[in-house]
């Protein structure tokens, strides 16, 4: 293990002398470590982190989450949930105030405590809020496949995974987006590999890093990123080799193809972003809920003045935001950056932005 | 949401298995990675085991832990840390 004080120096060394350089991180815990760590605050002043769209719960769009609530509010239908779905707005209300109406909600910590939820209550319905990146879909597609096999027929899925190379692919498309390198999600690329970002170097010529998330394996990144751009050699380093492989986990990635297919797929602030997102195969319709019991929402286009649509893509910084830390508070949250715990204003609200002085 | 735990594998039944962390156990599903084996520390996320850890960087990470919690410094004292 590389020696703290060594890599702060090492990132200094190379930072010296060099033009203003921005590195995003698109992953949730990332941003949460890089607050607690204190990261920000002994970087050099010419390094820039920003955060991007890499807490699923802040891109998950308002019309998922009152699909969700419409579940919830029916008879027979027990919604299950990782925590953090919970206060999320929808376009009128959240989940954790229509639970205080009565709508059973229940809050698991795997998608397949669902399975035994589902074998307590057979004349229930359970829907599983099937919501996540890469490293949490591939636990879903199992959870179907292990509720298949034990013959279970009142559990299913109401799915919205979302894909990080295609949202990657968006950022460096949209030109009010800079960014010099990317701070890769360490977890997701447990799953796919880090031959995944390959596109990164090979189309885009853009530095990028897989990290772990300790402060340690958080600086080696950011060390790799300034190497390249020293040394004008663009790769995806692999600085978090204990876990992460080149192929990634091929058993995983067989599982989600068995169960889920690439589909088109909304983001919260960047819109439709093609082959971005993962539908349940025809195959597995039994277990979408989508499929078979529809249910139809009205399209409500909320009025505000929340910035997150920004926020979420490293354009603006939470303090940009007129509501940021006034009306929109982690306890009273207007926008879903701020409701997650992994959210980035959430986090700058924490942590008290990049102001922080000894 | 991506948040994963290190954790060993003390027991394996059908596809699922024990793992104990920190002296905390649980049953975490093999399904994701068939290839686990009793004694392995592997990378749990929401119930399912993700990959196979480096048992030497779950030891770093616990003496560093346990440094942060008050205990002596350890680290250097693991075998091949530098």
């Amino acid at each position: 293990m590389a020696d703290t004080f060594k890599l702060i120096k090492k990132i200094s060394r190379l930072a010296e002398g060099k033009r203003k350089l921005r590195f995003m991180e698109v992953c949730g815990t990332h941003t949460v470590a890089i607050f607690r760590s204190g990261i920000r605050q002994i970087l050099p002043e010419n390094i820039e982190l920003v955060s991007g769209p890499g807490c699923p719960v802040c891109v998950t769009n308002d019309d998922y989450i009152d699909k969700a609530i419409a579940y919830a509010r029916r008879k027979n239908f027990i919604v299950a949930t990782f925590g953090d779905m919970l206060k999320v707005p929808g376009s009128r209300t959240s989940l954790a105030a229509v639970q205080a109406e009565g709508a059973k909600i229940q809050i698991i910590y795997s998608p397949l405590d669902c399975i035994r939820l589902a074998q307590d209550n057979p004349h229930k319905k359970i829907i599983f809020l099937a919501v996540g990146f890469e490293t949490t879909a591939p636990t879903a597609a199992a959870t179907v496949l292990a509720a298949k096999a034990q013959g279970v027929k009142n559990l299913f899925m109401l799915s919205a995974q979302k894909l990080v190379p295609p949202a990657l692919k968006f950022l460096l498309g949209d030109e009010q987006v800079k960014v010099d390198g990317f701070l890769l999600p360490g977890h997701v690329a447990v799953v796919i590999g880090a031959k995944a970002f390959k596109f990164l170097a090979e189309d885009f010529r853009i530095p990028s890093a897989i990290g772990g998330f300790e402060a340690d394996e958080i600086l080696t990144a950011l060390a790799s990123l300034l190497e390249q751009i020293d040394g004008g050699k663009v790769e995806v380093a692999n600085d978090y080799r204990s876990v992460v492989k080149a192929e990634g986990n091929l058993a995983a990635q067989k599982i989600l193809a068995q169960v889920y297919e690439v589909a088109d797929v909304e983001w919260r602030g960047m819109g439709k972003i093609s082959a971005s997102g993962l539908r349940m195969r025809k195959e597995f319709s039994e277990f979408d809920i989508e499929q078979v019991e529809p249910v139809i929402i009205e399209r409500v286009e909320k009025k505000t003045a929340c910035r997150c649509g920004e926020v979420l893509r490293g354009v603006v910084k939470p303090t940009d935001c007129p509501l940021f830390g006034k009306v929109c508070q982690p306890l009273h949250a207007i926008g879903p950056c701020m409701v997650s715990v992994e959210g980035v204003c959430a986090a700058w609200f924490k942590y008290g932005g990049n102001n922080f002085t000894w | 949401m991506c948040l994963a735990f290190p954790a060993k594998v003390l027991e394996i039944e059908g596809d699922l298995a024990t793992v104990e962390r920190s002296g905390v156990k649980r049953k975490a599903s093999l399904m994701l990675l068939p290839e686990a084996r009793v004694g392995d520390y592997v990378l749990i996320h929401a119930g399912f085991a993700m990959q196979v850890v480096d048992e030497r960087e779950v030891q770093i990470r616990d003496a560093l832990v346990a440094e942060m919690n008050g205990l002596p410094r350890t680290v250097e004292n693991l075998s091949g840390v530098s």
